[in-house]
């Protein structure tokens, strides 16, 4: 965990090493995530022209040899990392995807936007495999092959993360979790391979997912406690007298939660990949084969499979504090069985 | 051109902080752990579920720093 920690931060601190004053697409995404967060997948539009101008940098770094390599490998990662209208395919060319623009917001169809979809088409395969696969063999029998897979990744989120956190009427927020659980690794997963990206190192993505998540835990509260149990859970059981301390801190939690998920799957993500890069293009500034050897090509497999071990465990993280919050939220008997408990003891 | 310079210090110094906060707290949660799992063997499931929930929320309040750092050294 320490070591992944430091990881992330080396990560987050590289490209500002390298001299990389260039980020300006990532304060587009958040200026735009804030000002229209309704929208998924939409594209970062002050960041188009970024990625293009990286993207040239990009072509004449590769080409040459001369300048100063230092703010291009940041140029390169940023690239890499940010959401843009192409979809690269390094030596065979480009696509570039159509540029939608309906009623003075950018809807294009983006790079993550097609890796999205694309882990749904795989999800949509996998899960009628798997059922199909279900259907198939009597009840007395084990799944076998892709069924048995999808079984046991269920069974740990109905059991493990659902049942010992949200216990009682744990099975209507079930399918939301699974769904959310295996989108995410699927999203992960996909920015691992080859001219894959990673659809959840875009802060508009976690965003939508976590308010997803803070619709379904507050809706849950309300029908679970109704109007006053509500506002009584505000109170977080204490005296009336810290009420007006209590209230507002309650209320300021409520919204912390779902920041919290953005950021940490976003971060999570994000990180990796530049970290990645940045073991690569040290081989590169340094212009060496024995720093390659020695240094980008060991550790970068390193961290890779680190972050392999990252996709699922974000996934289940997010999955895990999501049934923690909604558990959170509807869990009505709590606090007086507490005060039972200690009314008993006097 | 200097304040630009000191702000990425800043940005650098707060950064490290950040990690030094959250390194302590989730080596704590792991030293806690693998004491409790060692007395424990039984409770080892649970132990792990309370030690990933605990480290995450850690990492999240480091990473609240970061994102912090990362705009300051954007600005």
């Amino acid at each position: 965990m320490r070591v992944k920690a430091n990881a992330k931060i080396l990560a987050l601190i590289v490209p500002v090493l390298l001299g990389l004053n260039s980020l300006s697409g990532v304060n587009s995404a958040y200026a735009e995530t804030q000002a229209h967060e309704s929208l998924p997948a939409a594209a970062a539009p002050a960041a188009v022209h970024a990625p293009a101008e990286a993207h040239d940098a990009h072509g004449t770094e590769a080409a040459g040899a001369h300048g100063s390599h230092e703010e291009k490998a940041g140029d390169v990662i940023m690239h890499h990392v940010q959401d843009s209208n192409v979809l690269a395919f390094e030596p065979f060319g480009e696509i570039v995807l159509p540029h939608i623009e309906v009623a003075g917001y950018d809807l294009s169809i983006t790079k993550h936007v097609v890796m999205m979809w694309i882990a749904a088409v795989i999800l949509l395969l996998v899960g009628a495999a798997a059922g199909a696969g279900i259907k198939k063999i009597s009840i007395r029998q084990a799944p076998s092959g892709i069924a048995n897979v999808i079984e046991a990744l269920v069974d740990f989120i109905r059991l493990d993360v659902a049942k010992s956190n949200i216990g009682h009427g744990y099975e209507k927020h079930l399918p939301y979790l699974i769904t959310v659980f295996f989108f995410i690794l699927v999203c992960n997963l996909l920015g691992l391979i080859p001219y894959g990206a990673t659809a959840t190192g875009n802060i508009n993505v976690t965003l939508t997912l976590s308010i997803f998540t803070f619709l379904i835990t507050q809706i849950a509260a309300f029908k679970e406690l109704g109007v006053g149990g509500y506002v009584k859970h505000l109170t977080a059981g204490t005296h009336w007298s810290l009420w007006i301390i209590m209230i507002p801190i309650e209320i300021i939690g409520q919204f912390t939660k779902p920041f919290a998920l953005t950021i940490r799957l976003f971060a999570n993500m994000t990180a990796g990949h530049i970290i990645i890069l940045s073991l690569i293009f040290i081989s590169f500034i340094l212009k060496s084969y024995i720093v390659a050897a020695a240094v980008s090509v060991p550790f970068a497999i390193f961290i890779y499979l680190l972050e392999l071990f990252v996709a699922f465990l974000q996934a289940f993280v997010f999955t895990m504090l999501s049934a923690l919050f909604i558990g959170l939220a509807t869990a009505h008997e709590e606090h007086d069985s507490h005060e039972l408990e200690a009314s008993g003891h006097h | 051109m200097e304040g630009m310079g000191l702000g990425y210090l800043g940005a650098g110094i707060g950064a490290g902080l950040a990690v030094i906060g959250a390194g302590l707290g989730i080596g704590n949660i792991a030293a806690s752990a693998a004491e409790g799992t060692a007395r424990q063997p039984e409770a080892t499931s649970d132990i792990r579920t309370t030690m990933i929930i605990a480290a995450a929320l850690i990492e999240g309040v480091a990473l609240f720093g970061e994102v912090i750092c990362v705009l300051l050294a954007l600005k």
